[in-house]
């Protein structure tokens, strides 16, 4: 049972961090995709190359990610005053601040925000925040129209697909399969258009310079806000981003309550750490920082919408809390090596690869996403890429022990412990595994382990026979 | 109870058990290494931006053949070409000259901060071309040097080469959706004021 005001999981019924099946069916699915792990592989070695590169040029990148992790444990364990700070010179600076429990309420007040507004049209800057709501689709059937305006978001949205990776949603489509998508989906695109990405980038600033200049809404997400002193960062590349920022005579910003850092210095961390570790870049070309309104420049009405949505429930659990640490540069997906052979959408959730393997089921409940802190071979890779040291594997292995087991596996776990603690039983029990020689599978239930394994074969003699002969 | 307050009131409950911690900062912090204007011009050439190390502003402009140039108010008017086309509105121009409020030589960064010279963020967005003039004395070596000095309460745009892309198959393009062209004219410091 829960009271109110006890840290409650997102729930079920909207938004997208629940997948239509376990992550083992999914990623099976995936697998005979032999496209998607070409394009995968092609895309993450690019990017762990470009971003190894960039690294090794800061002789203090250790020091910046022992600093990053520790901003965050710092702004966890201060949370409720720094949230009131924010709301605080945010408000002061001429902004509206909003608090939404879960994705159904901020769907509601941003919904209700626009609406307010009486346009029936929004620009967007990738928004994992927004993704994870289902925000398009609320917005849809209340009859508003979200233009995303990302690229990649954009191929995704086109194409009538999900979103595969945190920084690129459409990794899983190379070149020519989105000039396919902008031929088939994107009205008015010049016929003779080749898969060059230069032409593919420009085709998206024709598409979209229009609505950008008639459109006076937008919704974005935030990077960081800083509790000091209410500023908000988007980090972006294509210039959409400014766009939507600054053109529009209203903004809605959606965030995560954990998207905070307490002071403006602390930002010099994170504006090293992020776009090195997300895009490879020494610096992303545009980032945006803005502070309520300023008057004569950009939107002049200014929403912040502060999301829970399972949060507090992240933060409930003291070894799982640091999943909030996030700063979604998604390295720990392009090390994965189950991720680049099963791409995201195995996933289920908007948060896919080893961050998404620990955050969705965090934030969902480990009952609603059982599957996915299996989705890893524990190899380790991802915590060293992590910029913010999230210690992904003992995450995973801390949340495997909080699924729910089946019974039989419930069952079969009792009958060994009582066996091991009954010496002739264990005897005879060895002494039937001999037996077993020529079997492959074991009978049901045990047959899911050798779905996808072979029984090992039994040794001729046990170790206590041997001994019991010296 | 508003959902303001249920939101704390979970968060409280769910940090019952946290305590604050020190943060570390022995990375190279702000005042640590001096501006390398070589290691910034090398930054920004890198990320395809055009670097100009003439004194002759006006000459550069006129060399990039700017069509309809458009300019923040408070702009140096002896940068300004005398035969240029100048247009009031973004929306119609071809160019936008403006100045900067600091460069960060380590990443090849420009930052504008919405003054006078600088105008507001959407002058700098529409036009296909920037010539954006920096002066030495504003280049700092890094991001800790830059956050130093810049004001957060002002909104603030990082400018790290022309618009680009690394959304089609991780890799970067330029070109998108904001300047295409970006041209850097590096002046000398500004001259020191007599008292």
């Amino acid at each position: 049972m829960t009271f109110l005001g006890m840290p409650a999981t997102a729930p079920r019924g909207v938004g997208n961090l629940r997948g239509e099946e376990p992550f083992p069916a999914a990623a099976h699915k995936a697998l005979a995709n032999a496209q998607l792990r070409r394009n995968l592989s092609h895309a993450t070695t690019t990017i762990r190359g470009k971003s190894g590169a960039v690294i090794s040029e800061l002789p203090d990148w250790q020091e910046l990610r022992d600093a990053g992790s520790a901003l965050k444990a710092a702004t966890m364990a201060r949370l409720p005053e720094l949230l009131e700070q924010l709301e605080a010179k945010v408000t002061a600076a001429g902004g509206v601040v909003h608090w939404a429990a879960d994705a159904n309420e901020a769907n509601r007040i941003v919904t209700g925000l626009v609406r307010a507004t009486g346009h029936e049209r929004v620009t967007k800057v990738k928004s994992m925040a927004t993704q994870e709501i289902g925000l398009n689709e609320a917005l849809q059937a209340a009859g508003i129209k979200a233009v995303e305006t990302d690229l990649a978001e954009l191929i995704v949205q086109l194409g009538h697909d999900k979103p595969s990776h945190i920084l690129v949603p459409a990794i899983h489509r190379n070149r020519s399969e989105i000039r396919d998508i902008f031929l088939r989906e994107m009205p008015g695109v010049d016929p003779a258009l080749t898969d060059e990405p230069t032409e593919l980038a420009a085709a998206a600033r024709r598409y979209l310079r229009e609505t950008f200049l008639s459109t006076k809404v937008a919704v974005s997400g935030a990077n960081f806000a800083v509790a000091e002193t209410g500023t908000l960062a988007v980090l972006e590349s294509e210039g959409n981003g400014r766009m939507c920022l600054t053109l529009p005579d209203t903004l809605i910003t959606v965030m995560g309550i954990e998207k905070l850092v307490p002071t403006w210095r602390d930002l010099e961390v994170f504006l090293q750490l992020l776009p090195r570790a997300s895009t490879g870049e020494r610096m992303n070309p545009y980032t945006s920082m803005w502070t309520g309104v300023t008057p004569g420049d950009g939107p002049q009405n200014f929403h912040l919408v502060l999301l829970d949505n399972g949060r507090t429930a992240v933060l409930a659990d003291e070894a799982g809390r640091q999943a909030l640490h996030c700063i979604r540069c998604s390295a720990c997906l392009n090390v994965c090596p189950v991720y680049e052979r099963t791409g995201g959408h195995a996933y289920g959730s908007v948060y896919p690869g080893p961050i998404g393997a620990v955050l969705s089921p965090q934030l969902t409940g480990v009952a609603d996403n059982a599957s996915l802190p299996y989705a890893s071979s524990l190899c380790g890779a991802c915590l060293d890429a992590c910029p913010v040291k999230i210690d992904i594997p003992s995450l995973l292995v801390h949340l495997r022990n909080e699924v729910p087991h089946p019974r039989s596996e419930r069952v079969a776990m009792a009958a060994a412990a009582y066996t091991m603690d009954h010496p002739a039983l264990y005897t005879r029990a060895q002494h039937a595994a001999k037996l077993s020689k020529h079997a492959k599978r074991l009978p049901p239930p045990l047959n899911g382990w050798t779905a996808s394994r072979d029984l090992p074969e039994p040794p001729a003699e046990t170790f206590r026979d041997w001994w019991a002969k010296r | 109870m508003s959902s303001r307050d249920l939101i704390l009131g979970r968060v409280r409950a769910a940090l019952r058990d946290a305590a604050a911690s020190e943060v570390p900062r022995a990375y190279r912090s702000a005042g640590t290494d001096e501006a390398d204007i070589v290691l910034l011009v090398d930054r920004l050439v890198d990320y395809k931006a055009v670097v100009h190390r003439e004194q002759d502003v006006a000459g550069v402009v006129t060399s990039l053949e700017p069509g309809r140039l458009v300019v923040p108010p408070g702009i140096d008017r002896s940068w300004i070409p005398a035969d240029a086309t100048i247009v009031e509105d973004e929306h119609d121009a071809d160019a936008v000259l403006t100045a900067a409020t600091v460069a960060i030589a380590e990443t090849g960064t420009i930052v504008l901060d919405g003054s006078p010279d600088q105008g507001r963020r959407r002058l700098s967005l529409l036009p296909d071309l920037h010539i954006c003039v920096v002066r030495q004395d504003q280049v700092v070596a890094s991001v800790p040097d830059a956050i130093a000095r810049l004001d957060p309460r002002r909104p603030l745009t990082w400018i790290s080469g022309p618009s680009a892309t690394s959304d089609i198959e991780l890799n970067r393009v330029e070109g998108v959706h904001g300047p295409r062209n970006l041209h850097v004219v590096l002046l000398p410091p500004a001259p020191a004021r007599a008292f």
